[in-house]
């Protein structure tokens, strides 16, 4: 897509893109390349010297077992987050695109916690089961259930996965619902006409037309997962209880602030980005198809 | 819907309904827990309806702050997640509108390569490059200033695709007619452009606004003093004692100080954030 009318200025156009260019360079790519500068270094104990050390530092970080688990953790937590946010999401989306007379209520109360910072969602969510005095921890402890997140890695794990989902829901609902209203009546009508219930009308024309928005969302989603879920693991659970809520993000802040690591802190931020870059190829592939579709 | 079916409507409703009170509770329980006194919220038995501390637990964390972790009042920090905020918003439109007009609306050459320079952003937050970035900002003298908070979060090209695709959908007529009465590229921008971008830029605010309000790592690396905190990584600040001295009355009402801006963005603004929700994911 070129526009056929322009301006044919010399100067002008590069005037224009000095600020986000000199803002661009200074805090991403000097920064990017840094991180994979560092991660072929080693600084000695004071910070003073560093040398070149090849691949040391990744074949380090893949010799821990610690970082396995913690791939294990991220895959984990991303699946349950991803899968649960996109089910209980479509479910809602679904009914909001009937026609009822109070659905944009229903819309509107659904959306608003995409307003809500992770973090807050995180502290929201440990208040409401935090052993000693949460409002629902109570009730399972009468119920018989030992629930306690501080000290199991289980039950920490299902308290970040409940308040990560908690706040994708809304997202995940605007866009559900945007994807169900572009899918024409005429051809849920002619369904309808051959005698198809609601049901078989949504798992035989609905969902297969819907694939393009819940392929996207599920990229989007695991992306979520992996950056934008710190401050919940942060706020809940600071990775622990043993490391059981450390994904591979929470990782990188705490191996380079408590263990000051930069080597190995840096080649993890390298396989991050590698990972990142992968999964954003993929949602480009799939944008080109969606253009024809 | 395609036929009219009354059970159909009655499960919609009760599934809805549902999905609201799913939504809310969490939210709810929190405003009841700003308005109990300290005893009553930590000793787990919270009754379901609202106390009578509202006002004194509201103007204490606003005023004064918490007595142990953190004594930093939160109006302060309020004043400074809207700070961080706007400035967020505001210096991601304007060096996005400028990019985007001189990548649509001029020939030079490395245009392309300037284009594929600011998109690449997109691919990496900043959390994968945290430390670094750190540094830069360390050896810039901006740890604990707002620049230092706002500089590196309006790096990305999000604003600059928006406002790419928008242009592209203004007709070439507008251009060559605005060239035929004598205006040069600075009067076709501020003359025809920008009145026609006022929704996208609004779209993108709201937007950018939610994003630099509900910041979290980036502001916890970089201010070091509590009087450059923002509202959201203030309450964890005040829930790191041992949890019998944390006074939780107080983090709620923190926490709902912290939700009410953003999502009183999303209600009273609900097609822009709708817009632009749905156009920065094309």
């Amino acid at each position: 897509m070129e526009k056929h009318a322009f301006f044919g200025n010399k100067l002008l156009p590069y005037l224009l893109l000095v600020p986000q260019l000199a803002i661009t360079l200074v805090f991403f790519y000097w920064p990017a390349s840094q991180a994979v500068r560092q991660s072929f270094l080693r600084e000695d104990a004071f910070g003073l010297s560093s040398e070149f050390v090849g691949l040391e530092n990744y074949q380090a970080l893949f010799a821990q077992p610690e970082y396995y688990k913690t791939m294990a953790t991220t895959v984990v937590f991303s699946s349950l987050v991803a899968a649960l946010s996109l089910a209980i999401a479509l479910l809602f989306a679904t009914q909001a695109d009937k026609n009822l007379k109070a659905a944009p209520v229903f819309k509107v109360m659904m959306i608003w916690p995409y307003a809500v910072a992770p973090a807050v969602a995180g502290v929201l969510w440990l208040f409401m089961f935090h052993p000693t005095l949460g409002t629902l921890a109570r009730p399972m402890r009468l119920m018989g259930f030992n629930w306690n997140p501080l000290l199991s890695g289980s039950h920490a794990m299902a308290l970040v996965v409940m308040a990560a989902v908690w706040k994708q829901i809304a997202y995940n609902f605007l866009f559900f619902l945007a994807g169900l209203q572009s899918i024409p009546r005429s051809v849920l009508e002619a369904g309808a006409i051959d005698g198809a219930g609601p049901l078989r009308r949504f798992w035989t024309i609905t969902f297969p037309l819907l694939s393009p928005t819940t392929f996207f969302l599920l990229v989007v989603n695991v992306v979520y997962v992996f950056f934008d879920t710190f401050g919940i693991i942060d706020a809940v659970t600071s990775g622990g209880p043993a490391g059981s809520t450390t994904t591979m993000v929470y990782k990188v802040y705490a191996d380079g602030r408590l263990g000051g690591d930069l080597g190995g802190s840096a080649a993890q931020s390298v396989v991050l980005m590698a990972i990142v870059i992968a999964m954003t190829a993929i949602q480009f592939r799939y944008v080109e198809r969606k253009v024809q579709y | 819907m395609v036929e009219h079916r009354r059970w159909n409507d009655i499960v919609a409703y009760g599934i809805l309904t549902l999905g609201v009170f799913l939504v809310v509770f969490p939210v709810y329980i929190a405003v009841i827990a700003s308005t109990h006194d300290a005893a009553t919220v930590v000793n787990g038995n919270m009754p379901m309806w609202p106390g009578g501390h509202a006002l004194e637990n509201y103007t204490r964390a606003i005023f004064v702050g918490g007595a142990r972790a953190s004594r930093e009042p939160v109006g302060h920090m309020l004043v400074n997640s809207f700070i961080s905020a706007t400035g967020i918003a505001l210096g991601k439109i304007f060096i996005s509108i400028l990019s985007a007009y001189a990548v649509v609306y001029f020939r030079f050459p490395l245009r392309q390569t300037a284009f594929w320079i600011i998109f690449i952003t997109l691919m990496l937050p900043v959390e994968v490059r945290i430390y670094p970035t750190y540094k830069v900002i360390a050896d810039l003298h901006m740890l604990d200033s707002y620049g230092g908070l706002i500089l590196p979060l309006i790096a990305s090209a999000t604003g600059t695709l928006l406002f790419r695709q928008f242009f592209m959908t203004v007709p070439d007529e507008l251009l060559e007619a605005s060239r035929i009465d004598g205006a040069g590229p600075y009067r076709f921008f501020k003359d025809t452009l920008l009145p026609l971008s006022v929704t996208t830029m609004a779209a993108l605010f709201v937007i950018q606004f939610i994003y630099g309000w509900n910041q979290y790592l980036w502001p916890l690396l970089i201010t070091t003093q509590d009087s450059m905190q923002t509202i959201v990584t203030g309450i964890k600040k005040m829930l790191t004692t041992t949890d019998e001295l944390a006074e939780w009355q107080l983090a709620m009402a923190t926490a709902v100080l912290a939700m009410l801006p953003p999502v009183a963005v999303v209600i009273l603004m609900q097609r822009l954030f709708v817009r632009g929700m749905i156009e920065t994911e094309k």
